[in-house]
């Protein structure tokens, strides 16, 4: 009769980890989900380094590891890390831009175990996406890689990433994805952080030309059933209830940074006074378990009003802390794409007004800044 | 008419590369691992799954279950032809 009961439910251990290998990138994408703040490639964390993490990861109870950037190809050590993680019995997921993969490279990875490859596209016509890309030729080179992934037989993912300029083809880009043999296709609606937030008045698309894609795709899912799986990503703005951000914040995955910075999200830096931990310095578990970071707005304590007491609570997790403070200066506030925020009605304020077209409508397309040397 | 039906006793069912049964030592049982996405196996999906190798047919699928668990032939049937038609509608099988 003396055991101790925990006050809180014993802590899962997180089912994947998404490695941000590095953040060189030859594309420009304008939504980018990097920060702003790009790492160098000097101060990425090197092979043995990384391979390290995935063991550590493994150990923790990952199951799924997605390697990503950046442009993960830019590293020259990928072929190694996924022989490493495949040994561990980790499923290895490859997410990329294809550019920088050669025929030979793919035949490495395949051989090495990689489970599966998403490659970008940012269009189904070449010329919008090469200017989407900021990269001539990028569109050409991903039609070519997409065939070398399925001749090598690596399943494959098309994700597509709607916004103003490419909202039109969402369906385009669909059967782009089947033309290409991918069992799955992702359509996301953009996600207005970082990169995306610095290019939202020229990323917006209008309402009506939202809701027009979202049903058009929507009705498609009938027809391509067994050929190809949609995942859907709604747009936020629009939306009446918040997307559970990775699954609730702490819950179910880490990410690491190029430099080996553990956070609960890809966009976690932009809170201003969390505490993060390096893999360099403490174990995953511990991380996971006692960084201050990961246990900030874990759960549901953290929580005010509308929040706490919603029945949604434990499904939504209140959203995404970024967007609320990255919109309301208040990272505990309810996001403003719940309706029960009271903040709600300026989502759609600002969606309309950053739907008008004004001017050229230039790209800040994400650059690495050049430093002096 | 129910769920798998229409696939035929002939079929070979395999789980494609890209997706894997695996023990989950970290939180017990087994789970399946396909493309962003972790699906939790019951006992009766893995004693199916682990048999899904493109060698057996369904209905010597079929038959092993019912020696192997002693079950109802026909409620055992409608499992497995359940169980196949909804991975495969997800394309984490192939017929």
């Amino acid at each position: 009769m003396n055991e101790t009961i925990p006050i809180r439910p014993a802590l899962e251990s997180p089912l994947g980890l998404l490695a941000e290998l590095t953040h060189v990138c030859p594309l420009g994408c304008p939504y980018c989900s990097n920060p702003v703040e790009l790492v160098a490639r000097a101060h990425e964390l090197d092979t043995a380094q990384w391979l390290r993490i995935f063991s550590d990861a493994a150990k923790l109870g990952v199951l799924q590891v997605h390697l990503s950037g950046g442009e993960p190809a830019a590293r020259r050590d990928l072929a190694e890390i996924v022989a490493h993680c495949a040994g561990l019995s980790l499923y290895t997921n490859l997410i990329t831009s294809g550019i920088g993969l050669t025929e030979a490279g793919v035949a490495r990875l395949s051989a090495a175990g990689l489970d599966h490859v998403q490659l970008s596209i940012q269009d189904c016509e070449e010329e919008s996406a090469d200017r989407i890309a900021g990269y001539k030729g990028a569109f050409a080179r991903k039609m070519q890689v997409a065939r070398w992934v399925a001749a090598s037989g690596i399943p494959l993912t098309i994700n597509a990433v709607i916004h103003r300029a490419n909202v039109k083809n969402a369906v385009g880009m669909v059967r782009l994805a089947i033309a290409l043999g991918a069992r799955r296709v992702e359509v996301a609606h953009t996600q207005y952080y970082g990169w995306g937030l610095k290019n939202r008045a020229q990323l917006m698309p209008s309402r009506e030309d939202a809701d027009a894609a979202w049903a058009a795709v929507e009705a498609l899912r009938a027809e391509v059933v067994g050929k190809i799986v949609i995942d859907h990503v709604a747009p936020d703005y629009h939306a009446r209830t918040p997307k559970p951000c990775m699954g609730g914040w702490g819950r179910r995955t880490l990410n690491v940074s190029p430099t080996g910075k553990v956070l609960p999200c890809h966009a976690a830096e932009t809170v201003p006074g969390l505490e993060f931990w390096n893999a360099q310095d403490h174990s995953l578990a511990e991380i996971w378990t006692s960084s201050p970071a990961f246990n900030a707005y874990r759960g549901t304590d953290w929580m005010s009003e509308p929040c706490r007491s919603c029945e949604r609570r434990e499904v939504d997790f209140g959203g995404c802390r970024c967007q609320a403070l990255a919109l309301l200066g208040d990272v505990r506030a309810t996001d403003p794409a719940c309706h029960l925020s009271p903040h709600h009605a300026m989502m759609a304020a600002i969606a309309r007004r950053d739907s008008v077209v004004v001017g050229e409508g230039a790209y800040t397309y994400r650059r690495m800044e050049k430093r002096e040397a | 008419m129910s769920a798998g039906d229409e696939i035929s006793g002939e079929a070979r069912p395999k789980l494609p590369r890209g997706v894997r049964l695996r023990a989950d030592e970290a939180r017990g049982g087994h789970v399946l691992l396909a493309p962003e996405r972790v699906v939790r196996a019951d006992p009766v999906a893995v004693a199916i799954l682990e048999r899904c190798d493109g060698a057996r047919t369904l209905n010597q699928l079929v038959e092993e279950l019912c020696v192997a668990y002693k079950g109802d032939r026909a409620r055992i049937e409608a499992d497995v032809r359940a169980l196949l038609a909804d991975l495969a509608a997800k394309r984490m099988l192939d017929l």
